[in-house]
């Protein structure tokens, strides 16, 4: 595989050309924007938590690059009816995975695919902003996530 | 006393290199930074290696040395811009840097709430944050010129807009975005009219295309060492004499005074006094390297080519479905900006590296441009003296490889 497809994979450019859970949700319960200053990518992350601290759905709307759009639609497939404290411990290892730190790639699923990003230190920021922005949404820290 | 660009690609070192192992690198990113050429490389190497010593003050050999060859690059400099004197040049760490000194140091006293300054909608950030600042400071309005479609400015608004209460005008002479040639010789005759004083930020203009401050009768103007072959972290701020009197130095420090008691410091002769501390003497030695570098070419035979390089880049480029050039001004140099469907400039630009080619994507510090022309950020090819229509062929190659990956 050449170094465009190892980056490019197919999953990362079917999600990119039709992201899944790409609109607004009325009824979240928590919410917040992501913003990249230096590419200009803006993302919004909705998510509705039920009262067993489930991720009862989520959803997302905005603009960047291939590698952060798909990021994010593959993130709420994997994240969709499971809990926090689950969502929370798959960001650090995704945060392993983008960083090229990972030892159980095989075991994040289709979250995988980010593994090559590793090799491009700027664009590690475009495939971790929709985690970022999800992590801000259920710290409720901040309505706004700046990756810089 | 033109010479020839032929070979002209021996004289700089960094652009014999492969990229990912495999590519020969094209470097398409001069508006960010240029390569520096082998006179440059080597005056650094010899201030740094035999001729290290502090300027202005030393009695000892080396420290004259130092002294004559900092001094004779500000001579370098006053004939390359065709400034009337010497004293007229004033070096700094960059266009940043010397704006904000005018902006601090001339403009802010002058102004009262209500007094506008006035730039246009197609400046760099730093063209732009300075006077926001000072706006803050003082309760002036800053007031932006628009521009067209094409990426030029409207000269009819900008008139419309100078006034008895525009206190300051300052505008870029070549887009780092579009690459668009303002006519700034115009835009000051403009501006005098009302007496508003003028500076040109001139960072993409001075290797690109010929400047000349006394033909230009603009007030102040600045550049970039590191966008023409120089060393990064150098700068120059041109000033006339008589405005450069009414100016304060904002920062103090040694080498900028006369006498220092407790009571009163005397301040040294323009320009010395705008130059406190030990300066980048090396950087300022290789600077004047890089502009005797470039006259021995000769700026004419320099734009022509950027000009034409520019031209058949966007040509070409257009006749890919799906790509949009941003900036089409009739009068433009050395960049292609553009964006493609289906395909973020981030992508482009990784794909591109990948094939060995160096862009830059992104907003290009000028986010107003952007917005103007409904994009978050483009595709952006800028090209120099080594550039070559070689170069064209694999950039046109490689956007053709992301049409692949982004169908």
């Amino acid at each position: 595989m050449n170094i465009t497809d190892e980056l490019y994979q197919q999953v990362i450019l079917e999600h990119n050309r039709h992201p899944v859970h790409f609109h607004t949700l009325g009824d979240a319960t928590h919410k917040a924007e992501g913003f990249n200053p230096l590419c200009g990518d803006r993302y919004w992350v909705y998510v509705r938590v039920d009262e067993k601290d489930l991720i009862d759905d989520v959803s997302f709307t905005g603009n960047g690059c291939a590698i952060s759009k798909a990021s994010l639609s593959i993130m709420t497939e994997a994240i969709l009816g499971k809990s926090i404290e689950y969502t929370k411990d798959l960001f650090g290892r995704f945060h392993e995975l983008v960083q090229g730190n990972s030892d159980d790639a095989d075991e994040l699923g289709e979250l995988a695919v980010f593994g090559g990003v590793a090799k491009y230190p700027a664009r590690v920021k475009c495939a971790a902003l929709g985690w970022h922005t999800l992590m801000g949404a259920l710290n409720r820290s901040q309505d706004s996530v700046c990756t810089e | 006393m033109t010479g020839t660009l032929a070979r002209v690609d021996q004289d700089f070192p960094a652009l014999a290199q492969t990229i990912h192992g495999q590519y020969p690198l094209v470097y398409l990113d001069n508006a960010a930074t240029t390569f520096k050429a082998r006179p440059v490389i080597a005056a650094l190497n010899r201030y740094y290696s035999q001729e290290s010593a502090n300027i202005h003050r030393g009695v000892h050999t080396l420290s004259q040395l130092a002294t004559e060859r900092y001094e004779a690059a500000r001579a370098t400099v006053q004939t390359f811009i065709g400034a009337e004197q010497v004293e007229d040049i004033i070096f700094t760490s960059g266009t940043t840097a010397a704006i904000n000194m005018v902006a601090q140091g001339f403009v802010r006293k002058r102004l009262s709430p209500g007094d506008e300054i006035l730039i246009t909608e197609m400046e760099h950030h730093s063209n732009i944050v300075p006077w926001q600042m000072l706006r803050e400071q003082t309760g002036a309005q800053l007031k932006v010129a628009p521009i067209n479609d094409l990426g030029e400015v409207r000269l009819d608004a900008f008139a419309e807009m100078l006034s008895p209460r525009t206190k300051m005008v300052s505008i870029g002479y070549v887009s780092n975005a579009l690459g668009t040639i303002n006519p700034v010789k115009q835009m000051v005759a403009l501006a005098h009219r009302i007496g508003a004083p003028v500076l040109v930020d001139a960072a993409q203009a001075v290797a690109t295309i010929p400047v000349n401050v006394t033909d230009l009768d603009c007030d102040f103007l600045a550049f970039s060492g590191h966008k023409i072959f120089g060393p990064t972290g150098t700068g120059v701020l041109y000033g006339k004499q008589a405005i450069l009197e009414q100016m304060d130095p904002v920062f103090g420090g040694g080498d900028m005074i006369l006498s220092v008691t407790f009571e009163k410091t005397v301040y040294n002769h323009i320009p010395y006094r705008f130059e406190p501390g030990t300066p980048h003497i090396a950087g300022v030695i290789g600077l004047g390297a890089a502009i005797d570098y470039v006259t021995r070419i000769g700026m004419e035979t320099i734009a022509a080519h950027d000009r034409k390089l520019a031209r058949l880049a966007a040509e070409r480029l257009s006749t890919i479905p799906g790509v949009r050039l941003i900036g089409e001004a009739a009068d433009k140099t050395s960049i292609a900006s553009f964006v493609l469907e289906h395909a973020h400039p981030h992508d482009i630009g990784t794909i591109l590296d990948n094939h060995g080619v160096a862009i830059r994507a992104g907003h290009h510090c000028a986010q107003p441009v952007m917005q103007h022309f409904g994009v978050e950020a483009t595709a952006r090819a800028s090209f120099s003296l080594y550039n070559t229509e070689r170069d064209i062929d694999r950039l046109m190659e490689a956007v053709l490889k992301v049409k692949e990956v982004f169908v």
